[in-house]
């Protein structure tokens, strides 16, 4: 579904991303785990389109296109998602505006007919309850105001409603408390299918004992460095990342 | 200075032909038009030293030289005034074409009662002792030059009397058309309004350019709000895209009264418009709103005054800018808080969103405070289209012209959120959608 070659990149002159690959199937969840600053948030921003990156070199195909050459709108329209790591704040547009938006401007793109105001809010509803977020956030304006776990959960919702094939999650877990990391777990659980992949980007094996991971990878120093299945969350939960650079550097 | 009297020549012949043709019996209203018109023209037009019009240049205006309108316009299809009339709820509506009144709508507005609508031009012959006070030359804006010359050339308007304790329940609406004209015509319609003791009313102050139009408007609006009275004004600019429009609103309120006002700068070529309030007794309110969305080349320049006279006073003020292609906006919001006027509350924002790199803006919140124990606060804010929410809109699907549209959008729709009335709310939003999406649509980058 996903397949990233050799890809470098850079932002404001600096190489961070030197020579990534990886391959996601369909069905499959990756989690990709390393230090800070090592480049995961570079990566899934430059997979949704986001601007002020330059590639220099690789290429990214995606259910058989070239997504970088596409627009993020394009991207988002063809299943891409991203569950940003700090959601923005848009005072003024209302979240089930926002919501409504998106989902018609997806189904226009598949061919579908748009869904009636009615309906789209009974469908919200009944996944707002799931993510157990207050009816009241329908008609409040996109996480303004939201404290940090409301606004992860948001970004859940909004999966859950888009039903995207390529989730990709920024430290989706990061912030939250532990009964909101269950139902965030819930929430990705929920659109996992065989048609579905996800990438998630976390620091914590918590998370990883909710959501079960085919594959996990380290990402450091702009490259995936080791890659390996649940265990190897297990092992650098033990032993930090250092024995990865060292044994990479050998 | 010969510079300046070919600037004022059209004015000069206009004033011959307009007196001679309005050679009224009444000596006050003759003298008057004489001394208001010796006045201008000693003045002239405002200079580039003068600091009230510091960033608005008169050019423009003076090298169009405009014509008075003389002749009796013809009818116009109510079909054409259709974008800007009030159909969210039932309305009163008075039309004037180029200044002058006509009867478009067979509006039943002189049988409301409680509520008495006289055409200017008849007050001025019937009512010479109750307008004489209220059209002095040192009543409002005596140094003003534009005022001056609308009062030479008083004459078309409508005076409107509310009896107190009068609830006007639908809003009245007065339409000013500019048609286009054989030659670029000036008009110089005059409002007199006054609402008696603890009535309540709202009023729409519409003008509106019909295809084609490159007139001068040179409007004069002069409120009184007595003890306990209520006042709700919107003001709808939409000119045409070649039309000039100077406004001056001047507005004086009594014990507890309250003015709130809704500015939407939406149209035009050249607008300069003077909102001031003086708030003279205790408990007096007042909340000027304003929203100023430009293009192209257009200018746009918001003057308003707040003087707190009388200790106990309240005002709040926002006002919203969005400036796109090479369109030019200044706001200078003075706020005055008189020396025995303890207890004032004033609060004043004024925030721009720049949406090219030709648009500009100057604005200049000015407080002068001269009481102590007051709360006051300002602040000017000058951005541009967040990127960042830019970007999450399109991750998830909105194309980049919307996502546009939707900021804008939310940036403006502050200022709706301050009209009370949902019939109001829905007219004015859908004056605002009317360029809105010519604004979110600039491709320039920034
Ligand atoms: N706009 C920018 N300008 C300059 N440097 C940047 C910019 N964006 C990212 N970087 C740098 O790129 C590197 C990678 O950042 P990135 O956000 O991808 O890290 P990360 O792996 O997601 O880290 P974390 O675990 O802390 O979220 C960092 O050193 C960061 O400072
Ligand atoms: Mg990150």
């Amino acid at each position: 579904m996903l397949s990233i070659t050799n890809l470098h990149a850079k932002v404001e002159g600096k190489e961070i991303l030197k020579g990534l690959n990886l391959e996601v199937k369909a069905g499959e969840i990756h989690a990709i785990m390393g230090p800070n600053g090592s480049g995961k948030s570079t990566l899934v921003h430059i997979l949704a389109g986001r601007e002020g990156y330059e590639v220099t070199a690789g290429s990214v195909t995606y259910l058989g296109k070239d997504l970088l050459s596409m627009p993020p709108e394009e991207r988002a329209r063809a299943g891409v998602f991203l569950a940003f790591q700090y959601p923005v704040e848009i005072p003024g547009v209302n979240n089930v505006y926002l919501l409504k938006a998106a989902y018609n401007a997806i189904r226009k793109q598949r061919g579908e007919p748009q869904m009636d105001a009615m309906d789209f809010l009974t469908v919200v509803k009944a996944k707002m309850q799931f993510m157990g977020i207050d009816p009241s956030f329908l008609n409040r304006a996109v996480n303004e105001g939201f404290s940090g776990g409301e606004k992860k959960r948001n970004e859940i919702l909004q999966m859950l409603v888009l039903e995207p094939r390529l989730a990709l999650l920024d430290e989706t877990d990061s912030g939250l408390d532990i009964d909101a990391l269950k139902i965030v777990a819930q929430g990705i659980n929920e659109l996992r299918s065989p048609e579905h992949a996800m990438v998630m980007v976390t620091h914590y094996q918590r998370l990883l004992d909710y959501v079960e991971p085919d594959v996990v990878h380290v990402l450091a120093d702009g490259r995936i460095l080791k890659s390996g299945d649940k265990q190897l969350a297990l092992e650098l939960e033990r032993r930090g990342y250092d024995w990865v650079l060292a044994e990479a550097a050998a | 200075m010969n510079a300046m009297t070919e600037a004022l020549r059209p004015y000069t012949e206009g004033f011959k032909a307009f007196a001679s043709t309005h050679a009224d019996k009444a000596v006050w209203l003759k003298d008057l038009r004489r001394d208001a018109f010796a006045h201008f023209t000693a003045q002239g037009f405002p200079g580039e030293r003068d600091e009230d019009w510091k960033y608005t240049s008169l050019r423009p205006l003076e090298k169009r030289g405009f014509v008075s309108t003389s002749s009796v316009p013809e009818q116009i299809q109510p079909g054409l005034l259709e974008p800007v009339l009030l159909r969210e709820q039932p309305a009163y509506q008075l039309i004037f074409i180029n200044g002058r009144y006509t009867p478009v709508l067979n509006d039943a507005v002189n049988r409301i009662s409680g509520l008495h609508i006289t055409e200017l031009s008849q007050s001025l012959q019937q009512d010479a002792r109750g307008l004489q006070t209220w059209l002095a030359p040192e009543t409002i804006w005596k140094r003003d030059s534009f005022t001056a010359l609308n009062t030479a050339f008083l004459q078309d308007g409508v005076l409107i009397e509310c009896d107190a304790a009068v609830h006007l329940e639908r809003p009245l609406q007065l339409i000013f058309v500019s048609r286009q004209q054989p030659q670029p015509s000036a008009c110089y319609p005059r409002i007199l309004l006054r609402l008696g003791a603890h009535s309540q009313v709202t009023v729409i102050e519409t003008y509106y350019g019909l295809e084609g139009s490159a007139n001068f408007t040179d409007s004069v609006t002069q409120i009184l709000l007595e003890d306990s009275a209520s006042l709700e004004h919107l003001r709808i600019h939409r000119e045409s895209p070649g039309d000039f429009h100077v406004s001056r609103v001047a507005v004086d309120q009594q014990h507890a009264s309250s003015y709130t006002s809704h500015t939407f700068n939406l149209g035009g070529l050249w607008i300069r418009t003077d909102l001031q309030t003086r708030l003279q007794a205790p408990q007096a309110r007042t909340v000027f709103n304003g929203l100023y969305a430009v293009n192209g080349r257009q200018h746009v320049d918001n003057h308003t005054r707040i003087e707190h006279l009388s200790p106990d006073t309240h005002s709040d003020e926002l006002y919203h800018g969005i400036i796109g292609g090479h369109a030019r906006a200044v706001f200078n919001g003075k706020v005055i808080v008189a020396k025995h006027a303890i207890k004032t509350n004033a609060a004043q924002s004024n925030n721009n969103l720049l949406l090219s790199r030709g648009a500009e803006i100057d604005t200049k919140p000015e407080l002068e405070i001269y009481a102590d124990d007051v709360q006051c606060s300002h602040g000017a804010t000058i951005g541009q289209l967040d990127e960042q929410a830019l970007f999450y809109l399109r991750s998830r699907g909105i194309d980049a012209q919307s996502a546009r549209g939707m900021l804008v959008e939310a940036f403006a729709y502050r200022l709706l959120e301050r009209i009370d009335t949902p019939e109001l709310r829905a007219y004015a939003a859908r004056q605002i959608n009317s360029v809105l999406p010519g604004l979110a649509t600039v491709m320039e980058p920034l």
